[in-house]
């Protein structure tokens, strides 16, 4: 049974239908935690984030607390807020914009304060059309409110936000390709080192770059205090996280729950959660933390949803999406599927990830449609290997950021746990399943 | 002469004061260019290039990175279907396909009577409605065959004017506070502060 006890930290108001106004969230405390921690020393705060071990809620799990203190000192620095969610299958950060922007932008004017930044950007998907409304109706209203500008709640803390959409394109969720877009450049990620903006970021200056719901998380911290939100969780994973479930179950959804408490059966199986199969088939595996993520099978269902203890399995918990399949799905299709949009979603840059995900595409996809051949399974791992050599968990870098060496996760993991599969559609000569 | 009617112009002039530099103010000059014209029309273009201080060759550039952009004329509507993993599991190329056939025309393309284009997308982030159908950026959350086909008489029929708007992602996103200071004004002012939290921190050691 799932353990479910744990605070709501980021979720609490989304059974409101007003949940994204001003009025409700002054009614549920909202702005006490920055009234609060603008009469802390600004180092406080940061260091009740650092307290908490908020890891960072985008994929790489970088503790949040220590990119902060990375921070280059600087007469001018930047906030950059991460809201271009586009790993396949993550919808937290949608559920957040949309239901609870207050929140988020109660958090950026913590964060901001801590770091003692005037400038904060919000780079949030243009396609979240509903959600850049609701997030700059929030940011009027804060202002309004006196939240937000000049002297904020009369101190002497004054701070801007500046909520900018992108226009469609995977790769400006990597923090360097979403600094170039909101510098009004095409969004290639810029070769490292650096390795952290919080040397050279926008504009050339120290920047951060958080997570939407990195950002989320900071009311409750200040309001509760960083040793509450690590007492919950495990390890090194401490909180709650809100898990993005989809694919072949009953109630596909985004739930909050405590980390590492609870396991991956809990939350594709328990009623209050995904209910189970649908048709109560039979589970083949599990994409646990975004499509870049190495696959989980059914024996790995009882591993607590912990960062730390996804990646001694040799995959990664990531963006908090976990994709079920069960045995009506096709892994050949899914796998050409996910390399189709690694595909299209390649900056172009770099050789690797550039050639070896379209001709990847194209073995995949005679596989699945007919025309496959006994040898394009080898050839598969061989083009991997090219990609990222030795097809290892975390993969070898070959290219400029991290899309490239993740193709291989999907193609690696589907031949390794399916092989079987692949060679009935060189049989079959097609897709047994059509 | 503008380009943009004077309220975008307007819109667009308040945007690149926004930013640090105006080249900034690129994605969401483009979005505002496609909500005039439905697409990035050569006037458009020039008009971006000449408020971001770049070429119309740049701007073009830039804008074709983006999958949100159109360099080409498209429907009133754009339809937008997602095929990604969790879509792929609840049907998403059946319903691509049902699309192609409702709206009579090929996934990238225009219906005759250019009511509509089809598009094939990536992951939508609204995955537990799948699969995931959007028009001008709206999610429509129509998962059966039926359910869309109602949907498309629908906006025909001019029933779903409020909910979905015509181009532009921005087109009911309007900033109404700002900061209104002089950066170096606020930089000083922060200055400042961090002095006197200094005397307060060195009191209270004491």
């Amino acid at each position: 049974m799932a353990t479910l006890d744990a605070p709501r930290i980021v979720s609490s108001r989304a059974s409101f239908e007003d949940s994204h106004t001003l009025t409700r969230y002054l009614a549920t405390g909202g702005y006490d935690a920055l009234r609060k921690a603008l009469s802390m020393f600004p180092e406080d705060v940061a260091a009740e984030v650092d307290e908490a071990s908020l890891l960072g809620r985008g994929g790489a799990g970088f503790p949040a607390g220590r990119k902060w203190s990375m921070l280059r000192k600087s007469p001018v620095s930047y906030l950059v807020v991460n809201g271009d969610e586009s790993e396949p299958a993550t919808f937290k950060d949608h559920f957040l914009v949309e239901r609870d922007p207050h929140q988020l932008v109660e958090g950026i004017i913590i964060a901001a304060y801590a770091l003692q930044v005037s400038q904060a950007f919000l780079f949030l998907r243009g396609e979240f059309a509903l959600g850049l409304e609701r997030v700059q109706q929030a940011v009027n209203d804060a202002y309004e409110h006196g939240a937000l500008g000049r002297k904020i709640f009369g101190s002497s803390f004054s701070l801007d936000i500046v909520v900018h959409p992108g226009a469609g394109a995977y790769i400006c969720g990597e923090e360097t390709a979403l600094i170039e877009a909101l510098e009004g450049k095409r969004g290639f990620p810029r070769i490292k080192p650096p390795f952290f903006p919080a040397v050279t970021g926008l504009y050339g200056e120290p920047t951060v770059v958080n997570n939407v719901e990195t950002m989320a998380n900071l009311p409750w911290i200040i309001s509760n205090g960083g040793a509450a939100f690590a007492a919950l969780g495990g390890g090194r994973s401490t909180g709650t996280r809100l898990f993005a479930l989809a694919g072949r179950v009953k109630n596909p959804g985004v739930y909050e729950i405590e980390m590492v408490k609870n396991t991956f059966r809990d939350l594709i199986y328990d009623p209050a959660l995904g209910g189970g199969i649908i048709d109560d088939k039979e589970l083949k595996a599990i994409i646990p933390g975004g499509v870049s993520a190495p696959w989980f099978g059914p024996d790995l269902l009882d591993l607590p949803l912990g960062q730390d203890e996804v990646a001694e399995k040799g995959s990664m918990l990531g963006s908090g999406s976990i994709v079920v399949m069960d045995e009506t799905t096709c892994v050949v299709r899914a796998t050409w599927r996910i390399t189709k949009f690694f595909s299209r979603e390649s900056c172009g840059q770099c050789t690797p990830c550039r050639e070896g995900s379209g001709w990847l595409e194209r073995v995949l996809y005679r596989l699945e449609h007919g025309g496959g051949r006994a040898e394009d399974i080898d050839l598969l791992l061989d083009l991997s290997d090219n990609i990222a050599p030795g097809l290892t968990w975390p993969p070898q870098q070959t290219t400029i950021c991290v899309l490239g060496p993740s193709i291989p996760s999907s193609i690696h993991s589907a031949i390794s746990m399916f092989r079987d599969d692949f060679v009935a559609h060189v049989q079959h000569g097609g897709c047994p399943h059509d | 002469m503008s380009h943009f009617r004077t309220e975008l112009r307007q819109r667009a002039e308040e945007l690149v004061a926004l930013y640090p530099r105006k080249r900034s103010a690129m994605l969401p000059l483009l979005h505002l260019a496609q909500e005039q014209d439905g697409y990035l029309s050569d006037e458009g273009i020039a008009e971006v290039a000449a408020l971001t201080g770049t070429t119309p060759a740049d701007v073009r550039g830039t804008a074709s990175f983006y999958d949100m952009f159109h360099l080409e004329p498209v429907g009133k509507y754009v339809v937008g279907i997602c095929t990604n993993i969790a879509c792929l599991l609840a049907g998403g190329e059946e319903m691509l396909d049902h699309a192609s056939a409702t709206l009579g025309c090929a996934v990238g393309s225009t219906s005759a009577d250019g009511l509509f284009t089809l598009e094939e997308t990536e992951c939508l982030a609204d995955c537990n409605l799948a699969p995931c159908v959007q028009v001008n950026h709206r999610y429509v959350r129509t998962t059966t065959p039926e359910a869309f086909d109602g949907m498309i008489e629908d906006l025909r029929g001019g029933r779903l004017d409020h909910d979905v708007p015509s181009h532009g992602t921005l087109i009911r996103v309007r900033r109404s506070g700002g900061l209104r200071a002089d950066r170096g004004e606020v930089v000083a002012e922060r200055a400042e502060a961090q002095a006197a939290r200094e005397a307060r921190a060195a009191k209270e050691t004491k």
